[in-house]
């Protein structure tokens, strides 16, 4: 497989640990299966953009995207630590407010009330947010209030994103980017996800009814 | 704008064309079902086997291509075909009644198909490919209506197009049939074998080859006289080669199985599918029967020999940086002489894309990398990294001069402002 996924790998490195910048393009490695197939589909719909990105997919059936993201998910490697951003105490504070509580006066639910404790993800959908630069982290955040990254449904990372003050959005990447990450960073079974999920969110949670 | 600046100095031309082309439209004339022939349709858009049959066609024909938008419901149209001359969108042509093909008869789809028009007699757009799906018979243009007919009603009303001055008056295409379209259904050649004439009708007709694989001129329309012959693709900027396989062809060499796999697999020995032709493999001919694909190979196989076009070959100066390019990012893929491994990875030697009379598949090739087309006999297709992010335009053009001026390829160099303007990824 390595070999065929060369116009994959030539960006995201050898077994997907990213690129070197952490910028350019992420790190695949170890991400939920069912996450990445579903990223690889809306970049052949169309509901997430990057053009380079929507162009090597589009050739592509399903079940081959699956056998992709499955190739990309089993890659066990440790995570690159990114330095720690030049920012101030006080927006670290607030980065890690939003992180761990959220801001309820905006509606903004914390980052694991969905993510996990460990913030690592959940198998088989919901995407870590640990390992990722912080420069990384705004540009999604960002990209949900542009509809460059879409998801099916009730869109809940936009309605987040979107609640978000600009502010908020650098602290919350500064915050998650140098946060010290648990020893075991693989997502957590699903099993493990005991806290139900806003109804309107749809990754990874068919059980609830948005 | 320059078509505008163009366009609006022919609109003079064109309408006075348009005088001499009325004579034109009295051939023009649909012919209306009989009563009892308008039973026998009635009974055949409900027939299971027929159906099935249109839905074949339809695939052959490559109609979702166009006919549905990206992520969106089949043949519910509204996919936005850009033309030099504005954006038209595709509509829908699923039977819903209000925005779809519900209300249509026979006699109207076959109006759309055969004549160019519309159901109220307005001339189409030929963007819609009526100058080559004019050759398709009646009775499958029938099957093709029953299965556009059977499927789930979507309601997705048309979009506004786009067209500019004056190409959105639709009078204008009376001129143009005039210069460019010819109905009349495909009649064969009672001196080719049925295979040869199977192909040809496939070629010209539904599989409507000629509207990329020829060039067009300032008015979008294709000469007679040179189809099949390759050309640049409006707006998309990818070459469509030559279909000729003889000497001097864009497919010199290619053998009848080269052809067949090509359309059936997206790669053959002598090259991989690759831009909107991955395209065509994956959503039509990759579904078409192996006698089909036999056909169109034999009718290709018949196209004449092309006469050679004088060029003094003169090697890049960009030679050896090309050559050190090529060693360290292409070599270990499609060898050190260009032979590429079969099955895996297409040879560049000798591979009309690499060489063809423009450089412009080439250079977005490397660009854009990608992969080939997945399908049914190549599900697990292998890929090339695209370059755009890693390689400036001079090695770009180094390493493409090289490709195509190295082992028996003889083609002309390329410099890095060319590369420059291929610097754009296409999505929908």
């Amino acid at each position: 497989m390595e070999q065929r996924v060369a116009a994959c790998t030539s960006c995201h490195g050898a077994r997907g640990e990213g690129s070197p910048d952490g910028v350019l393009a992420p790190r695949l490695a170890g991400k939920p299966a069912g996450y990445l197939l579903q990223q690889l589909e809306y970049f052949q719909s169309g509901q997430r953009r990057h053009a380079p990105m929507e162009y090597v997919v589009r050739q592509l059936s399903q079940p081959y995207l699956r056998q992709i993201a499955e190739y990309f998910a089993a890659q066990d490697l440790s995570y690159h630590r990114w330095p720690q951003p030049a920012v101030s105490a006080e927006v670290l504070r607030r980065g890690e407010q939003l992180v761990l509580h959220g801001d309820p006066a905006r509606a903004v639910p914390s980052c694991v009330s969905c993510h996990g404790d460990k913030l690592t993800g959940f198998e088989p959908m919901m995407p870590g947010l640990v390992g990722l630069s912080s420069d990384y982290i705004s540009n999604q955040l960002v990209s949900w209030r542009t509809h460059t990254r879409a998801a099916e449904g009730p869109y809940c990372m936009g309605v987040v994103a979107n609640r978000m003050r600009e502010p908020d959005i650098a602290a919350v990447a500064a915050w998650l980017a140098s946060h010290e990450p648990p020893a075991d960073m693989h997502p957590q079974p699903a099993t493990a996800q005991t806290t139900p999920l806003p109804g309107w969110c749809v990754m990874g949670h068919s059980e609830v009814n948005p | 704008m320059k078509w505008l600046r163009r366009g609006a100095g022919l609109l003079v031309v064109l309408l006075l064309i348009g005088a001499a082309a009325w004579w034109y439209l009295a051939r023009d004339r649909s012919m209306p079902s009989t009563p009892v022939q308008r039973g026998a349709e009635a009974a055949a858009l409900v027939d299971p086997a027929r159906i099935e049959q249109g839905r074949y066609l339809a695939t052959v024909g490559d109609c979702a291509a166009c006919h549905t938008a990206r992520g969106g419901q089949p043949y519910a149209g509204g996919r936005s075909l850009a033309t030099p001359f504005g954006d038209v969108p595709a509509p829908n042509i699923t039977p819903d009644r209000d925005t779809g093909i519900g209300q249509w008869s026979f006699d109207d789809f076959w109006a759309a198909l055969h004549l160019g028009k519309g159901r109220h007699g307005q001339l189409l757009y030929p963007v819609f490919s009526y100058t080559s799906f004019t050759k398709v018979t009646r009775d499958d243009a029938l099957s093709i209506f029953a299965y556009l007919k059977s499927l789930p009603p979507v309601n997705q009303p048309a979009q506004p197009t786009g067209l500019e001055f004056p190409y959105n008056v639709r009078s204008s295409l009376v001129a143009w049939r005039a210069l460019y379209f010819k109905p009349g259904v495909y009649q064969p050649d009672p001196a080719q074998s049925p295979q040869w004439n199977r192909g040809a009708y496939l070629v010209q007709g539904l599989g409507h080859c000629n509207e990329c694989h020829a060039p067009r001129d300032s008015l979008g329309g294709i000469e007679q006289s040179q189809h099949l012959t390759g050309g640049q693709i409006p707006q998309l900027d990818w070459y469509a080669p030559d279909l000729s396989t003889r000497t001097g062809g864009g497919l010199e060499g290619w053998s009848a199985q080269d052809v067949v796999d090509l359309l059936k697999t997206g790669q053959s020995s002598k090259g991989s599918a690759f831009g909107p032709m991955a395209d065509v493999v994956r959503l039509s001919t990759q579904h078409m029967t192996d006698a089909d694909l036999q056909a169109v190979a034999t009718y290709l196989q018949s196209l004449p020999p092309r006469a050679p076009v004088a060029s003094a070959f003169q090697q890049a100066s960009s030679h050896e940086q090309g050559g050190k390019l090529y060693a360290k990012q292409c070599a270990d893929c499609h060898g050190d002489n260009g032979q590429g491994v079969a099955g895996v990875y297409p040879p560049l030697d000798g591979n009309t894309s690499v060489t063809g009379p423009t450089s412009v598949n080439a250079i977005r090739s490397v660009l854009l990398g990608g992969f080939a087309p997945a399908t049914a006999a190549n599900p697990r297709p292998y890929s090339m990294p695209p370059f755009a992010q890693q390689l400036d335009d001079e090695d770009v053009a180094a390493v493409v001069s090289y490709i195509r001026q190295s082992w028996s390829n003889k083609a002309g160099a390329v410099n890095p402002a060319e590369v420059s303007r291929s610097r754009h990824t296409p999505v929908d």
